[in-house]
């Protein structure tokens, strides 16, 4: 598999504060990949440092098995962070028109990209009157310009409005669709569920996991459960291996699978033991729990 | 480097406010042929500022120079914003993730200087040459193109000032104070200059320390030309002085200039590379 991206012990201290500690990862060509991780946690800091514009304190990184100079490499990478940056006098066409110069790919592109974000209609308005969702779209009408191996995506979504935020989401599964490298920083975890086959997420600087999306928690789900005798239930099933742990709340107890286990095999067990139950309901953790539980169980002592 | 200054040219073409500002400095430096305009008649006296000599062969082009040199104020504006905006626009961390280098990009600005620097003064030339040949005392070819240093001299003046406007705009980052800025260094030069010889160093030391300034050496390029008119030098007899003025060109002045020019350039590439965006 082509190597796109390798990322090794990547540091980058702002003064006192760590802001990436030792991150290492690699990507590679045709995947989605999401970096995910709360506000802070590094993500806008570690795509500055590999698209040149943040300057790290210790690690490496290399872009395409490192065989051409960083800013080489770039024009082979579309990339938007942060809020979408243009020139605001100029129109949609002329920014484009300079980001083909930098790109040096040929202008005739310009109107297939604009079309393919909706925005060839508008080509002739200046970009300050541009509402946020179209500037969020020119910009990625811009990062495709020079048909990228990769698509680097900082918080695309952010600050959009719920149609806003659709479209955008559109696009991104139509580009990944069409075999184009995705990488996507975001907070937003059902954003990465989505859209996203691999992760790394980021705590503090640190990453805590990397790997595919369906393996990132080998958790089997839970069963949310009542009966007429709790106390009776709740023994039951602490005796048995399946189950790693449990809460209880207004009566409803949850109780978490160790290895996996259909609802109507739980059913006849309990029947079986004696226990009827009142309530049974199967449910898999989101990526929203299964992300606080892997941050929350990294958590440093005392936090 | 034709890509660099293309890039260059649509941002700044674009922009309004440059391109008002570019196209009124250009107007401006024609604008100096209307100096041959000004004639006035008081009683017996028939003054016509043309006829004083002021467009004669070599002069001209010490004067002509001199006093265009002032609208490059104009350009120092432009600079400084096309700088300064690429922070506030954030468009330089765009442009660097894009595929431009930090090198290109200083070259791209420094490049543009060198372009204005060199229209300007092949402007001056042309300008000076038609008002030369019209009004001039003295057409002989080899008359016509001595003291040509003059032009250079102007070149190197603008590059080095529009680069200290560039070196600025990086430096501060917003438009507005890196000009107050430009205007603040040129007083703090004068004051320096002023505490030097009053108490620290004789007032010839401090004058030859002053020009190792950045904007004195400059202003050094070119002296002031009107003490050497005729009409001038004539009324500094009448009252019992001689006017001996150095008004030559020196090497070590444009030497003190060019090095001022690359500290700046490689400054603002030096800020660039070492500042996260």
């Amino acid at each position: 598999m082509e190597t796109i991206l390798t990322v090794t012990n990547l540091t980058k201290k702002f003064g006192p504060l760590t802001a990436v500690k030792n991150l290492s990862f690699h990507i590679e060509k045709g995947n989605v990949y999401g970096i995910l991780g709360p506000n802070g946690s590094g993500k806008s800091t570690t795509l500055g440092i590999v698209l040149n514009v943040v300057n790290r304190t210790s690690g490496s990184f290399s872009w395409f098995n490192g065989t051409t100079s960083t800013h080489e490499a770039l024009k082979k990478v579309g990339a938007i962070i942060e809020r979408p940056n243009f020139y605001p006098y100029m129109t949609a066409v002329q920014n484009l028109q300079l980001v083909c110069r930098i790109k040096e790919v040929p202008r005739e592109r310009i109107r297939e990209k604009l079309e393919l974000v909706g925005l060839w209609e508008r080509r002739n308005s200046k970009f300050k009157t541009y509402s946020l969702g179209m500037k969020q779209r020119l910009a990625i009408a811009s990062a495709l310009l020079n048909n990228p191996e990769i698509l680097i995506l900082d918080e695309p979504t952010n600050g959009l409005d719920p149609q806003g935020i659709h479209q955008i989401r559109e696009l991104i599964k139509h580009i990944a669709a069409q075999g184009t490298t995705i990488l996507l920083a975001s907070h937003l975890l059902d954003e990465v569920e989505k859209v996203c086959t691999h992760v790394v997420i980021l705590r503090k600087g640190e990453n805590l996991y990397t790997g595919k999306v369906d393996e990132m928690l080998a958790s089997h789900g839970f069963f949310e459960l009542k009966a007429a005798e709790p106390e009776k239930l709740k023994t039951f099933l602490q005796g048995r291996s399946e189950f790693s742990r449990f809460t209880e709340e207004n009566g409803l107890l949850t109780a978490y699978l160790e290895t996996p286990m259909e609802a109507d095999t739980l059913n006849a067990l309990c029947f079986e033991n004696g226990i009827r139950l009142s309530h049974l309901v199967k449910r898999k953790e989101s990526l929203e729990q299964q992300f606080l539980t892997l941050t929350n169980h990294a958590a440093p002592a005392g936090v | 480097m034709k890509r660099l200054l293309q890039i260059e040219f649509i941002k700044l073409w674009n922009n309004r406010a440059s391109r008002i500002l570019i196209i009124s400095y250009f107007a401006l430096l024609t604008s100096i042929a209307l100096i041959a305009a000004i004639h006035f008649k008081i009683g017996p006296i028939d003054f016509h500022l043309a006829e004083q000599g002021i467009f004669n062969f070599p002069y001209i082009w010490h004067f002509n120079t001199y006093v265009t040199a002032i609208f490059k104020l104009f350009l120092a504006i432009v600079i400084v914003s096309m700088m300064s905006n690429e922070y506030s626009n954030k468009t330089i961390k765009q442009n660097l993730i894009d595929g431009l280098s930090k090198k290109e990009f200083i070259a791209s600005k420094f490049l543009t200087v060198l372009s204005f620097a060199g229209i300007s003064t092949v402007f001056v030339f042309l300008v000076s040459m038609i008002l030369g040949l019209i009004y001039s005392d003295y057409t002989a070819v080899s008359i016509i193109f001595s003291d040509l240093g003059f032009l250079l001299a102007f070149f190197v003046k603008l590059v080095g000032f529009f680069s200290f406007c560039l070196f600025l705009g990086v430096l501060v980052k917003r438009s507005a104070f890196a000009l107050g800025f430009l205007i603040l260094w040129a007083i703090l030069e004068q004051i320096t200059y002023g505490i030097l010889g009053w108490k620290f160093v004789s007032w010839e030391t401090a004058q030859q320390i002053k020009n190792f300034f950045p904007l004195e050496s400059m202003a050094n390029l070119i002296k002031e030309p009107v003490s050497r008119l005729n009409a001038v030098q004539s009324v500094a007899e009448q009252i019992g002085e001689t006017l001996k003025l150095d008004y030559q060109l020196h090497v070590y002045e444009f030497g003190i200039t060019l090095v001022w020019t690359a500290l700046f350039v490689y400054w603002s590439y030096a800020l660039l590379k070492r500042r996260d965006l």
